[in-house]
């Protein structure tokens, strides 16, 4: 729409025309109070906070609902408003309870900020204020509807945003109540929005309420642990015991590119990190064959010996190791540089949840087609093939709806299962069971409304996963690649499964691929990497084999269960020493000779890959005694072997000899101002082994499609990366096809991790319990 | 039976038929009933608005907005359907006008019906009745039918190539949804709650469509200016006001009942002559001349005072729904103010803030204090309340509660101040109201 | 949902909601005065009779809830068989409805929202009912009875308790049939 200029309180500003004046002060940094309004829901003009004089109109204006013309005349800020607002927020407190000092949202609540700033304080109410018990309406949500100023955020942002519908209002007047779909009980997906958004504190979060004061809480924001969407999560931290504590998970940095969104693994399954199962003191096997506590220095000691003796007298090829999906970028790369120049073996691997390798090779040789999640918001159409976003990828799912309701884009889906998302789609194609090999024939037929209009849009964005594996990777991408008439017209997202499964294949944990999809067997691949192997090696599965076979020595597994999770045999193990660095017992590291313990993602620095290639910096949040990040852990192991540690992480390059101090963690929010003043002096912070980014800084030299905009990412914001063979290589990957396991989560599933949260369990309970009551009715 | 009250005063044109049968269908043609519509089928649209604009046809729910000029502002041409849709929710108390029409003459609506969707080329109206008037809804229902049954009704309507039909629809006990914007909700299947102004119903309305919503009263009127011509039906009242308007007097007079007299009709005389004066000869203490939420007016006030839209509102209150209220001298205020406001917090739809929760306090405040327990400060507070709703709310209940309290405060203050002094209630019942 | 199958109406109200939801140009418009209807004869809203609406307009229960809890005469508890409904408000209020509503309370032994023991009254004060002019009135389910004294309330107790012994007079909560008649025409 046109510009039109219009004056707020004497400034000339300029909006297209129909912005809501509230959007367009907003812009303009005139801040206007509302309860009621929440961008991107529907308009409701119910609490009147917002109220505003506009020239020559008598009665006083809602901002939220005003839409800017030519010419208009508002004043935002004069004794008559302020007298308006005041006044309505005196009605309010007039059953509001002053329980500020035990309430959750106390010193983050909108009306507690509001009463403070027009001073309406007293109270001129001489009755008793309406009191009613607080109800329990899942493990998840609490609801007190004395503190309820009805802003109907909640019931919006479960219909419209989550589309779930599970809140109402019901009765009238002053009688209004918010009330969930099971009468007294919430069924739902317990995504928690409803908290988040409450201005007040109406909507407590079973896991936060009455732990802490908001401001007794460092904020720390960084990246949820769980699915392959990269949600930014704000996690607050209190010191308890001198350990760092997370005491809650949200959304309050609404800057990530999840926007307003986090599900509830992001928001209440953090809860695994204090779980009692943790592990905190490394282990080693005794003679009589038991793991026993030992010390660091124990147990490295034990570990590197053990792994060097192999590698010298077995030689590297009869050494295995297997990677994770959820340790970060800096991790993986260490890891394959730890397996292939130190252990000199090609034998690495991870569990494959996607063939991201197959998408690399069906993407040789084109630059820009892979959609980062800012494209997929962005974009009219969508192709969603398989899957189900809703279930698997909730972030996804809310981009997708988002995207339909605010912008009308259109979303056409081929699935061989119905699916929730069909309620916002515009077309949907059906499939059997095995079926997705023959969309693209039906596409190209041309011959039913579903292929018509996918076919007629301008451009598409095909979103797919891992119903597509190996060549059905390619002959899909191949499809997209010649439909649309315009070259630059489509874009491909492979999703997968765990936070950083993308960056696990990136950072090439392939017995193959070198990071960026780079063949082992490529001549002069990573050539300064002292003694690569030249041979590919063994992937996960083959490495059990041998194993079993009695031609592996040892196995290192960082942050896996293949035992527990990909079903690979225990007794193979029985002759092959293994190591493993972990947070718990799982059933693999229950057949270890050596175990170390683990810092879990939010126990540390550096960065991750969504599925989309979207990479954000993860931050330390929580500090726990006894673990160590599986970062340091390699480090360690390395330099207990002799290898040249400076080799394997180049710190202290460059020429900056300030002390930094910590440069992650506890503070992090200054170190970082501090490295984006650094990385824009052109200056090198790097100053000890154990600091990750001394290793993205290699990341970003060496592979193929990482190349990152340093100062966003240092800012706090998601960068893109692209599929490293886009440079023209013919990546010749493992064939996914056998190789890969979708890891299938629901919405309180997490793979291994998620069987240690308490708090997914009893949200998954308390579902289960609605399906079977629902059904027995 | 609601009694049918008469005065020679009366100018009888919308009661024309009451009490001759004219529920039934031959009976309403043997009273010339569809003649109206037919013309209108004849002259079409244009001229059917024009006569609405001549005849100073103001609506009869309370605004008094110009009907020609509403039905002027549906679009010509509209993808969407466009809707007729009768308002007949009627429950501002003191107002029973509509259920007197809906009774005797419920042929009226169905063809005041008919012109309207003539008028602005809709297919297919509405009649919506609270749901308290089950039995109306039958007789409605039954005339409906016999419309049908007789074609005027239906996709040929009185064998033209013109389709309109009506569909009648019960409410279930809820004043809010008299709003228009709320009444569209309702029945939608929605909850009563008002929408979004801009944009308003004639641009999009029901399902979206342009819709013109009137009062019963008012589409019943409609037939009748088609039948007497435009100019004769406007110059029975007063400039910008035509026509009649069915009055219902009710509270302490020796007559209540609705009358028709024409727009403009004093007050006084109203009160003294149609109605008999106030009873048992009693003094006049107040009225309230529109409805339960139009403010309240001394008798010095009515001396000289027309009943139009334009007079009432310069004395300071409204015209409203027609509902005149007679208040006699042994009439506690504070209880009536009470009562008044208990009403408004119970329909108070809940949407906004001002009104959900003013309303809440002014009845809570109130109750205590006429109870005695009131103190000085009250009675400033009270008017810091309705102050702080009026204008500020999302539709105009909220007004509807403010203003008559600001009224009360303002017109009666000494009275209240008598409560302070001990003695509870120094006029008439002392028991504390039954909250509501 | 037909009206044969499953329905906990009675054949002719199914078949009556089986009308009613195709008669609108949206199906949900049918909402209100179904849920009105379904109380006449059901008596209220019990869950079952939110489980079928949501099911015949084809929404959630929830949703029929939300809406069902916003109108006045709608309620989610049995009433007596016939329900008294003194309206107190303004015009009411002047000419006596507080002296009827007190004996009514008196002779019933019932107060707001009560229940006679015998399930055949219960009593219920409400907001204007339409009826200003006739004042003080009453409705009893549908029936209006107007200009009231307190010394008819006795008559007016007296007849629909004859009613009520009856069962079979066509008199159901519903109050009457659709004959389209005034009580007191
Ligand atoms: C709270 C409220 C309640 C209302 N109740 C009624 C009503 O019961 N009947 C009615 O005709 N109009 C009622 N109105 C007025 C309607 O909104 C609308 O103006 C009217 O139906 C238009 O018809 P008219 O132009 O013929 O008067 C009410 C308005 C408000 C704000
Ligand atoms: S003023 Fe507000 S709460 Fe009151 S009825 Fe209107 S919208 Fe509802
Ligand atoms: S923000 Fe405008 S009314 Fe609430």
């Amino acid at each position: 729409m046109a510009d039109v200029t219009f004056t707020v309180d004497g400034k000339k500003l300029t909006a297209p025309a129909g912005t809501l004046l509230i959007d367009a002060c907003r812009k303009a940094g005139i801040e206007i109070p509302a309860f009621c309004y929440y961008p991107g829901l529907s308009l409701q003009a119910a609490c009147r906070m917002c109220v505003v004089r506009q020239e020559k109109v008598p009665k006083l204006q809602t901002a939220c609902t005003t839409q800017v013309a030519e010419g208009q005349v508002f004043i935002t800020e004069s004794p008559e408003i302020a007298e308006a607002r005041k006044g309505t927020i005196e009605l309010l407190l007039g059953n509001h309870p002053l329980d500020c000092p035990v309430c959750d949202a106390g010193g983050e609540c909108e009306l507690q900020d509001m009463t403070f700033k027009y001073g309406a304080g007293e109270s001129l109410y001489a009755e008793a204020k309406q009191h009613r018990e607080e109800q329990q309406w899942s493990p998840a949500v609490f609801y007190d509807r004395p503190r309820c100023i009805l802003c109907y955020r909640c019931t919006r942002m479960c219909g419209e945003g989550m589309d779930v519908w599970a809140l109402g209002v019901q009765s009238r007047g002053v009688r209004s109540v918010i009330t969930p779909n099971g009468g007294d009980r919430l069924d739902c997906e317990q995504c928690g929005m409803c908290i988040d958004v409450c201005p007040v504190g109406a909507l407590t979060s079973g896991s936060y309420r009455y732990k802490t004061r908001p401001w007794e809480m460092k904020h720390v924001s960084t990246v949820c642990t769980h699915c392959a969407d990269g949600c930014r999560v704000t996690l607050g931290v209190r010191q308890i015991d001198g350990d760092a504590v997370i005491i809650r998970s949200d959304n309050r940095d609404k800057g990530g590119i999840n926007g307003d969104f986090l599900c509830a693994k992001g928001r209440f399954g953090f809860d695994f990190v204090e779980s009692r199962e943790r592990l905190s003191t490394p282990m080693v096997r005794n003679a009589a064959g038991k793991l026993e506590p030992a010390t660091w220095a124990q147990a490295l000691a034990a570990a590197a010996s053990k792994l060097k003796e192999i590698r010298e007298t077995r030689g590297g090829a009869s050494i295995g190791v297997i990677g994770s999906n959820r340790t970060t970028n800096e991790e993986n790369y260490l890891l394959q540089k730890f397996a292939r120049t130190v252990l000199h073996t090609n034998n690495i691997d991870h569990a494959r949840s996607t063939d991201y390798a197959a998408f690399a090779r069906a993407l040789a040789g084109h630059k820009d087609k892979t959609a980062s999640l800012r494209d997929i918001a962005a974009a009219p159409a969508i192709l969603l093939v398989g899957g189900n976003p809703t279930e698997e990828h909730p972030l996804l799912a809310w981009i997708l709806r988002t995207n339909v309701r605010l912008n009308k884009a259109r979303l056409y889906i081929a699935n061989s299962q119905s699916i929730k998302l069909e309620r916002q789609a515009k077309a949907v194609q059906g499939l059997p069971p095995n079926g997705y090999k023959d969309l693209t024939s039906i596409l190209d037929r041309n011959d039913s409304d579903f292929a018509k209009a996918v076919m007629a849009e301008e451009s598409l964005v095909v979103i797919f996963g891992s119903d597509f594996r190996g060549q059905g990777v390619e002959d899909l991408v191949a499809w997209g690649l010649k439909r649309g008439p315009n070259p630059d017209s489509v874009r491909f997202a492979i999703v997968g499964d765990h936070s950083n499964s993308r960056g696990a294949a990136d950072m090439g944990l392939f017995p193959d691929l070198l990071p960026g999809y780079v063949p082992v067997t490529e001549p002069g691949a990573f050539a300064e990497y002292p003694g690569l192997p030249a041979a590919p090696g063994k992937t996960l599965p083959e490495m059990f084999a041998a194993a079993g076979k009695g031609d592996l020595g040892a196995l290192l597994v960082v942050g896996a269960n293949p035992v527990g999770k990909q079903g690979m045999d225990a007794a193979a193990l029985k002759n092959t020493f293994v190591v493993v660095q972990d947070l718990f017992l799982t059933e693999t590291a229950a057949l270890a000779d050596a175990v170390f313990p683990a810092a879990s993602l939010y126990e540390k620095a550096g960065t991750v890959t969504s599925t989309y290639g979207d990479l954000q910096l993860v931050k330390k949040a929580a500090d726990r005694a006894g673990v160590k990040p599986d970062f340091e852990i390699l480090v360690r192991l390395a330099e207990e072997m002799g290898a040249d540690v400076k080799a394997l992480v180049p710190f202290g390059k460059g020429g900056v000899s300030a002390d930094l101090g910590q440069s992650r963690g506890a503070q992090a929010g200054e170190a970082d101002r501090h490295a984006v003043w650094l990385a824009a002096q052109g200056l090198e912070p790097r100053l000890s082994p154990l600091d990750p980014l001394a290793v993205l800084d290699e990341i970003e030299r060496l592979v193929p499609g990482y190349t990152l905009d340093r100062i966003n990412l240092l800012s706090g914001n998601d960068v893109r990366t692209e599929l490293g063979a886009a440079q023209g290589r013919s990546a010749s990957s493992s064939d996914g096809a056998g190789l890969i396991v979708p890891a299938h989560d629901s919405l309180f599933t997490s793979a291994t991790l998620g069987r240690y949260s308490f708090a997914l369990k009893d949200l998954e309970r308390h579902q289960t319990q609605a399906v079977t009551e629902s059904a027995a009715d | 039976m609601p009694r049918l009250v008469s005065h020679p005063d009366e100018v009888k044109i919308v009661t024309r038929r009451f009490g001759q049968g004219a529920a039934n269908i031959d009976r309403y043609l043997e009273l010339g009933g569809y003649q109206s519509a037919k013309k209108c089928l004849e002259q079409g649209p244009d001229w059917i608005i024009n006569e609405m604009k001549a005849s100073n046809l103001r609506g009869r729910g309370g605004a008094g907005f110009a009907t020609g000029m509403k039905w002027s502002f549906v679009p010509k041409q509209s993808p969407k359907p466009k809707y007729v849709l009768v308002n007949g929710d009627e429950s501002e108390p003191g107002t029973c006008k509509d259920h007197l029409i809906f009774l005797h003459d419920p042929h009226s609506v169905i063809e005041g019906t008919i012109i309207a969707g003539l008028a602005i080329g809709s297919k297919l109206g509405f009649i919506y009745l609270r749901g308290e008037y089950r039995y109306l809804l039958e007789i409605v229902e039954k005339a409906v039918a016999d419309a049908y049954a007789r074609g005027f009704l239906g996709k040929n309507i009185f064998g033209s190539e013109t389709e309109f039909q009506i569909i009648t629809q019960s409410g279930a006990g809820a004043y809010e949804v008299g709003e228009e914007s709320a009444l569209m909700e309702s029945l939608e299947g929605k909850r009563g709650v008002p929408r979004i102004k801009p944009p308003f119903p004639a641009v999009v309305g029901l399902y979206g469509g342009p819709t013109i919503i009137n009062n019963a009263e008012t589409i019943a009127t409609v037939p009748h200016v088609i039948a007497m011509g435009a100019e004769s039906y406007a110059a029975v009242g007063t400039p910008r006001n035509g026509g009649t308007r069915l009055f219902g007097i009710s509270g302490h007079v020796e007559r209540p009942g609705v009358y028709e007299l024409p727009m403009g009709y004093n007050l006084k005389k109203m009160i003294y002559d149609v109605a008999g004066g106030v009873r048992g000869g009693r003094k006049l203490k107040a009225v309230v001349p529109g409805g339960s939420s139009t403010p309240v007016l001394l008798p010095e006030e009515i001396e000289n005072l027309g009943m139009d839209f334009d007079q009432v509102g310069k004395a300071g209150s409204m015209l409203g729904s027609g509902g005149v209220v007679v208040i006699d001298d042994q009439t506690c205020i504070v209880e009536f103010a009470l009562r008044t406001i208990s009403f408004y917090q119970h329909e108070s739809c809940g949407w906004c803030i001002p009104c959900r929760e003013g309303t809440d306090w002014l009845k809570k405040t109130f109750t205590r204090f006429h109870a005695g327990f009131g103190t000085a400060s009250d009675i400033d507070n009270i008017q810091h309340i309705a102050q702080n709703i009026l204008g500020r709310t999302f539709c105009p209940l909220g007004d509807a509660a403010a203003m008559p309290t600001l009224g009360f405060i303002k017109k009666f203050r000494k009275e209240f101040e008598d409560h302070l002094n001990g003695k509870p209630c120094p006029y008439a019942r002392h028991e504390e109201l039954a909250a509501v | 949902m037909s009206s044969e199958t499953m329905s906990i109406f009675s054949p002719r109200l199914a078949a009556r909601f089986d009308a009613l939801v195709a008669k609108y140009p949206v199906k949900r418009s049918a909402l209100v005065p179904m849920l009105l209807y379904a109380q006449d004869e059901i008596g209220y809203l019990s869950d079952a009779v939110i489980a079928e609406v949501a099911e015949r307009i084809g929404i959630t229960e929830l949703d029929v809830r939300n809406v069902a809890t916003y109108y006045s005469m709608l309620r989610f508890k049995p009433a007596g068989k016939y329900n008294i409904q003194v309206c107190t408000n303004i015009s009411c209020m002047l000419r006596g409805g507080y002296d009827i509503l007190d004996r009514f309370q008196k002779e019933l032994g019932v107060g707001h929202k009560g229940i006679t023991s015998d399930g055949v009254f219960s009593l219920e004060e409400v907001e204007c009912i339409g009826a200003c002019c006739w004042a003080p009135a009453i409705q009893v389910n549908y029936d209006f009875h107007d200009e009231l004294k307190p010394e008819l309330v006795p008559g007016i107790l007296e007849g629909y308790r004859a009613k009520a012994g009856f069962p079979g007079d066509g008199s159901t909560s519903l109050g009457r049939k659709a004959e389209g008649k005034a009580p007191h025409a």
